[in-house]
């Protein structure tokens, strides 16, 4: 591959692809010239293949042949436009027109009336983007998305992701080039570190540094690898940038092998991310057959090849040291540091390894300068962060927003609120590792170091909305039943700590707890955090202090009044009969199945709180309503 | 019954010589272990203490290195599983919107416990953290299948379509 072949190919690409990023005026004028009247953009993703997008995507074809359209129309299939909770998503350019929840009968409808007549269906329409007078609301000027900078997401729902001509049609591998052609492996080192940029695992490392310290270990192997072993369980960032856009980080991959001196990459990618998988290993064989992977790349005499491990379900994998020792095939546990793996990493070479949004945005950073980079975000966290917005918030799904954004921004704005008029209560940032972000603290602008100083973290990216219904101590429970779980076993303070710390939540919200149980529970997380091997043992405790932090009143309720605030814990709540409500059916007492209920018919029933096991049974089964727990 | 006698295992020579293939393909890779376990567990559905002892032999490494390394994984299973594998995500997205109550209504329905294959062999039950559809959340998943949006109410009749597939 030499520059004007790359340059050749982006050529023929190029204009099919800008027609879904212009307004629709300007690119119906481009949309005549690419052959294509119109363009149908449907979601691949994970998200919306779950929700049926593959039954749409057959039924569109399918129709489109029906009615003689399939040559002036072409179907692309992306990766995830980051709206999940309203998918399968199905866009069709240049209108710009976003159908939501889309279905095969539907799909019908679109192709007669939309594709074939141009009308666009207003009723299948996603309501945000309607206008009162039914004109359309471009993507981008929707709450959702108006807020959000897309960088690391940037080709996330606008390309296709399984072919190699559309990456290149949006400036694909021309970092590449760039780096092989005209910089040195220190102008390569020096512009990432200049940019700031820090890793988006959740440690926050600066990016340059690492590749400066594993450029500065003399060896004559050296390796590069992703960590694509995204374990926070409601999280899905990095999943969905392999999914959508996974040349991306093929590209940045080969920069930094050619910035520290490796000829090997490696991806460790989960094995429950089938598509991810799939796509990633198609785009690096098409990498290959384009001269991108393999001997003198561009003429430059770099060589540089990767592959793909799968992981196999252990979340300490994800932290660096654990994650090379089961690349070498052994048990996923971690070892001290130093070394660290710039000196002795996979194999015992020196190793750089970065997380799936690290370097995503590498390839922008070198077509664009660190200007471009730090000119976006707060001074120690420059550009920007991708979150995967979950639990009580009415736009689930995958958000991209310059540092510093604000909570509130994120969940009032971008997020659509809470829904069922529920109050606010917390979000939940960085997982097993982090901790909560109460209410009171809503319009702190997010960076890695406002996080840190409100006792959580950025984490990898995952955010978890909790509202008034939710017990803090319940999730931090949650978590802990996850950590242990997966401790690894191999020192104590993680493998016994965690599970201690879990018996004193199981105390609390069975209704035992003591006082003296919470300085016990800072005491021992104060040990681990000191103590443990590992992030995983150091960072556990976070989420069970962080809620003590702020919400003590809650497991004071739990201890003192042994009630559960939200009416989540199960052995602190307590069915009661209202008298003045209760006919005296008898349905209740007939159908408990512990004969808790006494009575005589046609006369209020009592429940005997000491008999009930709080099965809930009496509660559903009652036809007046008299029936109550708290 | 014993256990064992219940799990006795069944390899057939094709899937030995399919797994001896796959030896031979991965033999002279730095770290093969883990993708030999994978595909071997492709092959046999799980990994019984025979199906290891194979791997190690033709790794040339101890069987209990083996052992050690499919018995930290939660990708691995020694026991075989159902022929419908049904998998409840709780993950966080999927917890907080109530993911323990499907568990619940699954194992209530089958009788068995998460981690448990029904003594037909019919189902297994796993749970799972996260398979990535936050949207839908609580989510299951049957097989390759994915049920979003779920209430406990939905388990019977979602289930009982499965019992009926396998009776005809």
């Amino acid at each position: 591959m030499k520059l004007e072949e790359l340059n050749k190919i982006k050529k023929e690409h190029e204009q099919i692809v800008k027609v879904r990023k212009l307004i629709a005026s300007e690119g119906e004028k481009l949309a005549k010239k690419t052959g294509y009247r119109k363009q149908v953009l449907v979601c691949g993703g994970t998200g919306c293949n779950s929700s049926g997008s593959k039954k749409v995507i057959a039924a569109l074809e399918k129709s489109l042949k029906a009615n003689g359209l399939e040559k002036e129309i072409l179907v692309v299939r992306t990766g995830c436009f980051g709206l999940c909770s309203l998918g399968p998503i199905m866009i069709v350019y240049p209108e710009g027109a976003f159908y939501s929840q889309a279905t095969p009968e539907g799909v019908e409808r679109i192709v007669k009336e939309h594709l074939k007549e141009g009308k666009v269906v207003k009723e299948l329409l996603y309501e945000k983007t309607v206008h009162e007078d039914g004109s359309i609301i471009s993507l981008s000027e929707t709450n959702f998305y108006k807020k959000q900078l897309r960088v690391a997401l940037r080709n996330c729902g606008v390309i296709d992701p399984e072919n190699i001509d559309e990456y290149i049609a949006v400036d694909g591998y021309q970092a590449l080039a760039k780096v092989l052609t005209k910089m040195t492996p220190d102008d390569v080192i020096n512009e990432i570190s200049a940019s700031g940029l820090r890793g988006r695992g959740g440690g926050g490392f600066p990016t340059g540094r690492k590749w400066s310290f594993a450029k500065a270990s003399v060896n004559d192997v050296k390796y590069v690898c992703c960590n694509a072993d995204e374990g926070d369980p409601g999280a899905f960032m990095d999943r969905s940038i392999l999914e959508g856009d996974p040349q991306c980080i093929i590209e940045a991959m080969i920069i930094a092998g050619y910035a520290i001196g490796a000829h090997h990459g490696f991806v460790y990618i989960r094995a429950e991310y089938p598509i991810a998988v799939e796509r990633l290993q198609k785009a690096i064989d098409q990498a290959k057959e384009y001269g991108f992977l393999g001997k003198d790349i561009f003429g430059s005499g770099f060589d540089f090849d990767m592959e793909i491990r799968l992981g196999a379900g252990a979340f300490v994998c994800g932290e660096e040291t654990a994650l090379m020792t089961s690349i070498e095939g052994n048990r996923g546990e971690p070892r001290p540091r130093p070394p660290f793996p710039a000196v002795k990493g996979l194999f015992g070479k020196p190793t750089v390894l970065n997380n799936v949004e690290t370097y995503a945005n590498i390839a922008q950073i070198i077509l664009n300068g660190s200007k471009w980079f730090t000119s976006m975000g707060t001074p120690t966290s420059p550009g920007t962060k991708v979150f995967a917005l979950g639990g009580k918030i009415t736009n689930v799904g995958l958000v991209e927003i310059p540092m510093g954004t604000t909570l509130r921004e994120i969940v009032e704005e971008i997020g659509g609120g809470i829904p069922n008029g529920k109050r606010f209560k917390a979000a939940q940032t960085g997982g097993p590792s982090g901790g909560c972000i109460p209410a009171l603290h809503i319009d702190t602008p997010i960076d890695y170091d406002s996080l840190l100083a409100l006792g959580s973290m950025m984490g990898s990216g995952g955010m978890i909305i909790l509202d008034e219904d939710t017990c803090m101590v319940d999730i931090a429970k949650f978590y802990l039943e996850f950590t242990v779980d997966e401790s690894c076993g191999k020192c104590t303070p993680c493998r016994v700590g965690t599970r201690r710390l879990l018996q004193f939540l199981e105390k609390i919200t069975s209704g035992h707890g003591e006082m003296e149980d919470l300085e016990k529970i800072e005491e021992l997380s104060r040990h681990m955090q000191t103590s443990s091997l590992c992030a995983l043992g150091q960072t556990a405790p976070n989420p069970v202090l962080s809620t003590m932090a702020y919400f003590k009143d809650e497991y004071i309720a739990h201890i003192k009044d042994k009630t559960c605030p939200a009416g989540v814990c199960k052995a602190l709540m307590k069915y009661e009969i209202i008298p003045a409500k209760c006919k005296g059916c008898t349905l209740c007492a007939r159908n408990c199945p512990v004969s808790a209920i006494k009575g005589t018919v046609k006369q209020p029933h009592v429940i005997d709180q000491d008999k009930c096991i709080k099965c809930g049974l009496c509660m559903k089964n009652c036809k007046f309503d008299a029936i109550y727990t708290h | 019954m014993t256990e064992s006698s219940l799990n006795a295992f069944k390899g057939t020579l094709a899937q030995e010589r399919e797994l001896k293939d796959v030896i031979a393909k991965h033999k002279d890779m730095p770290g093969a272990l883990l993708p030999v376990l994978q595909e071997a567990q492709g092959i046999y559905g799980y990994l019984p203490i025979e199906v290891q002892q194979m791997v190690a032999d033709g790794l040339g490494i101890s069987l209990s290195e083996v052992y050690g390394v499919a018995t930290f994984y939660s990708q691995f299973s020694l026991t075989p599983k159902g022929e419908h594998r049904i998998s409840v995500c709780l993950g966080t997205a999927c917890y907080v919107k109530g993911a323990d109550k499907i568990l619940a209504a699954l194992e209530e329905k089958l009788g068995i416990k998460s981690g448990e294959c029904t003594p037909d062999g019919m189902f297994s039950i796993d749970s799972c953290r996260c398979v990535g559809a936050c949207g839908l959340a609580p989510v299951m998943m049957i097989d390759d299948e994915v049920y979003g949006k779920m209430t406990p109410d939905q388990v019977d009749g979602i289930i009982d379509k499965y019992i009926k597939k396998g009776g005809k």
